[in-house]
């Protein structure tokens, strides 16, 4: 569960501040499929990264299943990454030289999850994207579409609160994305996985059970998505 | 939808609550990431291959050069006393009254009864020397029997002239083998005559080559009685009826007993020349080839030092080489750092991850340079060309080079990356 209360994020560049965030009150429940649009610039990577314990905002609070993220120091906050949040990303990021298998295991390394564990649950997630017969995989052997599901096994190999994915479909295909959201969707609804993506596509916002809109810093409409996509 | 994923649930995980990687995963990372790099890793291995290989080849070739100068000139004999006329500390061509050395010099230094062998009067000077087919200008030595034993004389063939020559001055004489390969060749020289300025002397001794040489190699003179030399081949007489040598050399049986020995023949020669009263300068020199040694080794260590120092600036080549590979990597890498990081890496982990990525580049590749750069000076001195073994010196000093340029070049770089912000490194083009 988030709960997000007046946060603020000024990035300042020498002389000039930048007001990214200017005051985002919102509450995410766990389960819930969350899609954040908005205009270029309005914030939302900024919101996602403030999310994903990756920065910490300038003000306001942020709470993370209780945990009040604002007052952690950078040992504690990689400790909550790697606990509670998934990434995926636009760009994939899968270690190049590694095997599907290998990048889906690397994140549990860093929370002390012995290696059979490891192997076993990064199996199982591959398995739950469709990439059961890929494990031994290179990402230069995949499409864009099947690297984006080892990205996402490996978001979900450590079962976090939260699926964090900014532009999880920017840079594929429609077909290919829809696959992805589709796929998404089901794990949401079948493993009660958190979901959060920031897209500018109504489309692909459309599978999701509630979208949010920013605009300039602040959510200027929050609302439930009555007929989800699927 | 083509690809059903199969319907199974990730249940949550228990894990150890421990952050961070331990020590065997972090092994296991390093070790991963360098074979998954196999072209990095091999190209940022080879600036210290080189490196080390050339410090270690340098070392052990100017080691084992320095080694052969110095065995050569010890092979002279270190407990050697050589005697010359003139006054201590001073150049040649000096001026004043100096009474020549004679044989009555080597007389009363032979009747010391010091514990030396000799000592051995030597009277040398140039005179042409013809063999049936070629004649050379050389330097013909007159000496004594024993001079076989104080300058460690071994026989190629043949054998020395005996006391009997001596005090009957055969013509006889001893080649030395350089000498001898000029006068004939490959051919046989002994039981041949040869004329030293005019007067045939048979050949009956060819000697072993002694290489190097402390005063004019032995191997281009020819050895002739003392004897031979005074009374036949040389005008060697001095105006007061005495008969002149060159040097008079001897070999102190105990090394402890050099510094004595010199000692007492100082003052028994200063006695017999009468300079003791007037407390005037020796007009002699006694000289131990020991201090020509010491002064020898400080040239050839500086020599050593000179190479070790050419072969370290390619080492510190080798480790801008670790440096430039890796800011040349840097985007990939710095990606790589901010995924691990957005993922839950600690700055630790990635800076232990990078260390252990150095440490082992640099040892494997410092292993590698050591047995690369040993096998020129191994091979030399198994087939007998240098006697040049490698030193635990060299290895111990271009291993730890090796790993302090990998370490300081290495995770340099990686510190930096480290430090970033997660989103900054993901973001790096
Ligand atoms: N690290 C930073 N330093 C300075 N300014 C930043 C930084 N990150 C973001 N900003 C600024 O903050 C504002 C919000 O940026 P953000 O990336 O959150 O937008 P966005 O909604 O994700 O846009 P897009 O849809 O183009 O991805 C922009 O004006 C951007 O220039
Ligand atoms: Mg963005």
């Amino acid at each position: 569960m988030i709960t997000i209360e007046q946060m603020t994020k000024v990035y300042t560049m020498g002389e000039i501040e930048v007001h990214a965030l200017r005051g985002v009150n919102l509450t995410i429940n766990s389960g819930e499929f969350v899609a954040i649009m908005g205009p270029s610039g309005s914030g939302k990577s900024t919101l996602m990264n403030m999310i994903g314990c990756l920065d910490t905002p300038t003000s306001g609070r942020y709470a993370l299943d209780g945990i009040e993220v604002a007052s952690l120091n950078d040992n504690d906050l990689s400790a909550v990454r790697a606990r509670k949040l998934g990434f995926v990303f636009q760009q994939y990021m899968l270690l190049p030289r590694q095997s599907a298998l290998a990048n889906v295991e690397m994140p549990m390394l860093y929370r002390g999850i012995e290696s059979k564990e490891r192997a076993r649950r990064a199996q199982v997630a591959l398995e739950l994207v469709g990439m059961g017969n890929r494990l031994d995989h290179r990402p230069n052997e995949l499409s864009g579409g099947q690297q984006q599901r080892v990205a996402i096994a490996r978001a979900l190999a450590g079962s976090p609160s939260v699926i964090l994915a900014d532009e999880p479909t920017g840079a594929l295909d429609s077909t290919t994305s829809e696959e992805i959201m589709y796929m998404l969707k089901q794990l949401n609804r079948e493993q009660k996985l958190t979901i959060i993506i920031v897209t500018h596509e109504s489309d692909i916002a459309a599978y999701a059970d509630r979208i949010v809109t920013i605009r300039d810093g602040v959510v200027t409409t929050d609302r439930k998505n009555e007929v989800p996509h699927v | 939808m083509s690809n059903q994923p199969v319907r199974r649930v990730l249940e949550p995980v228990s894990d150890t609550g421990r952050n961070g990687l331990d020590y065997r995963e972090l092994l296991k990372v390093s070790l991963d990431s360098l074979l998954a790099n196999r072209l990095r890793t091999f190209l940022t291995m080879l600036g210290i291959i080189i490196g080390v290989a050339s410090v270690v080849s340098l070392m052990t070739l100017g080691n084992g050069a320095s080694n052969a100068i110095t065995s050569q000139f010890s092979a002279l004999g270190t407990n050697v006393l050589t005697i010359f006329n003139g006054r201590p500390n001073r150049g040649p061509g000096q001026s004043g009254n100096i009474a020549p050395l004679t044989m009555s010099d080597y007389k009363a230094i032979a009747r010391m009864r010091l514990p030396i062998v000799g000592p051995v009067p030597q009277f040398s000077s140039s005179a042409t020397i013809a063999a049936p087919v070629a004649d050379k200008s050389a330097t013909v030595l007159g000496t004594t029997t024993d001079y076989a034993k104080v300058q460690n004389i071994t026989m190629d063939t043949g054998s020395f002239f005996t006391d009997g020559n001596v005090q009957g001055a055969s013509q006889v004489v001893v080649l030395g083998s350089s000498l001898k390969t000029y006068l004939f060749g490959s051919g046989e020289a002994v039981g041949e005559t040869v004329r030293i300025n005019t007067l045939a002397c048979r050949v009956i001794g060819v000697m072993a080559s002694k290489g190097g040489g402390g005063f004019g190699s032995v191997d281009d003179q020819a050895l002739v009685p003392i004897t031979l030399a005074h009374t036949r081949l040389f005008a060697a007489r001095t105006s007061d009826g005495n008969l002149r040598v060159s040097t008079i050399s001897l070999s102190v049986i105990n090394a402890d007993d050099i510094d004595f020995t010199q000692q007492r023949i100082q003052m028994t020669l200063r006695d017999l020349r009468k300079l003791k009263s007037d407390g005037s300068e020796d007009d002699f020199n006694v000289i131990n080839q020991a201090s020509f040694l010491s002064s020898l080794s400080n040239i050839t260590t500086l020599l050593t030092t000179f190479l070790a120092a050419i072969a370290g600036i390619s080492l510190l080549v080798g480790g801008i080489g670790i440096m430039n590979i890796m800011l040349v990597s840097v985007t990939e890498r710095t990606k790589e750092i901010g995924l691990r990081r957005a993922v839950g890496a600690q700055s630790r982990d990635i800076l232990l991850q990078f260390m252990i990525e150095a440490v082992v580049l640099s040892l494997l590749g410092g292993f590698i340079g050591v047995v690369l750069g040993s096998i020129l000076p191994v091979a030399l001195t198994i087939t007998g060309t240098f006697n040049a073994p490698v030193t635990l010196n060299s290895v111990i000093i271009s291993l730890s080079v090796s790993l302090a340029t990998g370490l300081f070049f290495g995770i340099w770089p990686a510190r930096n990356a480290a430090n970033l912000n997660p989103i900054q490194a993901l973001r790096h083009e």
